[in-house]
């Protein structure tokens, strides 16, 4: 988060309570930052400063060229966090640090990782991939054969099912953005249409679903409708330009564009068509979310338009009243953002954000909004719209429609509350 | 032009995420035997397709679960330090702290054998015969009040154990 300009009083229209502004301040160009024009102040103007330093790193030839470079030795904080059940250290998930980063794209590294049985360490040349089941020729293929294919690309959100469920719990969790909304992250998924080895192997009539299955040792499988691997997905071959991660389905991974994650299938081996879902245990006691009826909702693919603020966030300690950038991400596995509003005084008053180009359906977007803080207590929320028309409930909504033992899919609002410190902690309001 | 440059071109020009239409295909998956890809099919689907041959009764799996499974999920399935796989009925209800476990929850008795099968033990997966999961599946169903002390599983006898949640799902629409 920057601070922009410290104490500095502009004479700008309010775009909603609290201090939002609207962001054309920042841009110097528009209505807004015209009539603030004039009235801007140095605040800054040194009198008596040192003479800047000529650092050390201006003085000698820098490190030479390494094969695959690294982050700054300085960002060693930027990494994902991970818990494991007890017994099982490869199970379970590693999240995205999303309060440090900034943009629409994860890079590879920090990309989340949900396992059920650790990242299997698999040789490419003996990797193969099988279609059966109702297909006229049931098909082996190898990755050189595959690379040979038309490749596309598809920039996509991937979320998994289990993200934010903290917030089903009956009081706010004590912790930061990655820990509440980290298993989410974004990266152009680039390989060959599913439809296009489905179609060499010749579909049967009969056939409404399929099973994807992985080669990692749970052997993670999951049925998708036919409908959605003819519509969209791809065997993800490579992820932000190179070949997929380990820990992302090396060499191979199913995508299913704004499909919850667990369906994305990595380490992908094995396609079976069929006629109707296969009940795995991934879409029967997991990944189903339980109402207050004794009902279960089964089959909750999509992710439902959702957004949160990134910056400011838990651990992002305001430095002191002035004008700030609020930023965040949206996205919806309907379609694409159509609106993401923001708001600073807990609801009462919503200002409309800017989005970030490119707008992309089934992909992450990064939404700004200018901010100036009072030093007062405020609680800052976003909620945003995808082309569906669906807008993104209060956290309250869906919890009275789904009760608190849902576990999945939560998409309702996230609140931060700033205090006069500038301090800021995850409430519910 | 090669067609998968026309491919491309066509692409470049409707941008990333295009749907352009493959007209060909390079064609270079190998048409697979049956006997293959046998040992690699290991779903088994709620009718029972899938299932192996093979048998097992609770008595035989009470023996495989000493030796491979009380470690992590505790004597006769009561959990910790993993999941719990018995009881849990009537914790379903609104207001509780639902205990989700193969009797309270799973609505297929088939999901069992596919994934003991698929995934269990955690350290060495697939490792069990056909036998043994038949017989592991029926011991959890009979610690679980759900068969008999004697009841043998198999193939046909499997898909046929009715599960006390089979009714408690409910196929997703939006809004929910």
């Amino acid at each position: 988060m920057r601070n922009k300009r410290s104490a500095a009083r502009l004479s700008e229209p309010d775009a909603a309570g609290n201090g939002l502004i609207d962001r054309r301040i920042f841009l110097g160009t528009g209505a807004a930052a015209a009539a603030a024009i004039g009235s801007i102040v140095s605040p800054h103007t040194a009198m008596g400063a040192d003479p800047l330093p000529v650092a050390p790193w201006m003085r000698v030839p820098g490190s030479p060229f390494v094969g695959y470079g690294q982050p700054s030795r300085f960002e060693d904080k930027v990494g994902r966090i991970s818990a494991s059940p007890p017994n099982a250290p490869g199970t379970g998930a590693a999240r995205t640090p999303l309060h440090r980063l900034d943009g629409m794209i994860t890079p590879n590294g920090l990309h989340f990782e949900r396992s059920h049985s650790g990242i299997p360490d698999i040789d490419p040349d003996a990797h193969r991939l099988v279609i059966h089941g109702l297909v006229k020729r049931p098909l082996v293929f190898t990755l050189d054969a595959l690379v040979r294919y038309p490749i596309e690309s598809r920039i996509a959100f991937i979320e998994c099912g289990g993200n934010s469920r903290l917030l089903y719990q009956q009081d706010p969790a004590p912790v930061n953005v990655q820990a509440l909304h980290g298993l989410l992250s974004c990266a152009e998924w680039t390989g060959v249409r599913l439809s296009t080895v489905l179609d060499e192997a010749g579909v049967e009539p009969a056939a409404k679903w399929l099973v994807a299955e992985g080669a990692d040792a749970a052997g993670m499988s999951r049925s998708v409708p036919l409908a959605k691997a003819m519509e969209d997905a791809l065997i993800a071959l490579y992820q932000n330009g190179e070949r997929v991660r380990p820990s992302n389905g090396y060499p191979m991974r199913l995508l299913l564009p704004g499909y919850e994650g667990n369906m994305q299938v990595k380490w992908l081996r094995r396609i079976k068509v069929t006629e109707g879902p296969t009940m795995t245990k991934d879409e029967t006691s997991k990944y189903t979310m339980l109402l207050p009826d004794e009902k279960s909702l089964q089959f909750v693919f999509p992710i439902e338009a959702k957004s949160q603020i990134t910056q400011p966030s838990p651990g992002l300690t305001m430095q002191g009243p002035g004008l700030y950038e609020i930023s965040g991400l949206a996205w919806s596995g309907y379609g694409t953002i159509t609106r993401v509003e923001v708001s600073a005084d807990g609801g009462k008053s919503w200002a409309t954000a800017a989005l970030q180009h490119p707008v992309l359906p089934k992909a992450l977007t990064r939404f700004r909004m200018a901010w100036r803080w009072n030093g007062g207590p405020s609680i800052l929320q976003s909620r945003a719209t995808d082309d569906t028309g669906y807008v993104q409930p209060t956290r309250a909504e869906l919890i009275t429609r789904r009760g608190i033992n849902a576990y999945y899919h939560f998409n309702g609002v996230t609140s931060w509350a700033v205090g006069e410190s500038g301090e800021v902690k995850h409430v519910y309001a | 032009m090669s067609t998968r440059d026309c491919v491309l071109a066509t692409a470049a020009i409707v941008g990333i995420g295009s749907s352009a239409a493959v007209a060909d295909s390079p064609n270079l998956g190998r048409v697979a035997a049956p006997e293959e890809i046998a040992s690699w099919d290991i779903s088994v689907d709620p009718d029972g397709a899938g299932l192996p041959v093979g048998s097992g009764t609770p008595k035989q799996g009470e023996a495989v679960y000493a030796a491979k499974c009380v470690a992590c999920h505790g004597e006769k399935g009561a959990g910790k330090p993993n999941d719990p796989l018995v009881g849990g009925r009537g914790t379903l209800a609104s207001g509780q702290d639902p205990i989700k476990t193969i009797g309270s929850f799973w609505p297929y008795a088939t999901t069992i054998f596919d994934y003991v099968r698929r995934a269990m033990p955690l350290n060495e997966s697939k490792t069990l015969t056909n036998d043994e999961v038949y017989a592991v599946t029926a011991y959890l169903l009979y610690l679980n009040g759900i068969i008999g002390e004697s009841t043998a599983l198999d193939a046909q006898t499997l898909p046929r154990v009715k599960m006390p949640n089979s009714d408690g799902f409910v196929p997703f629409s939006r809004g929910k």
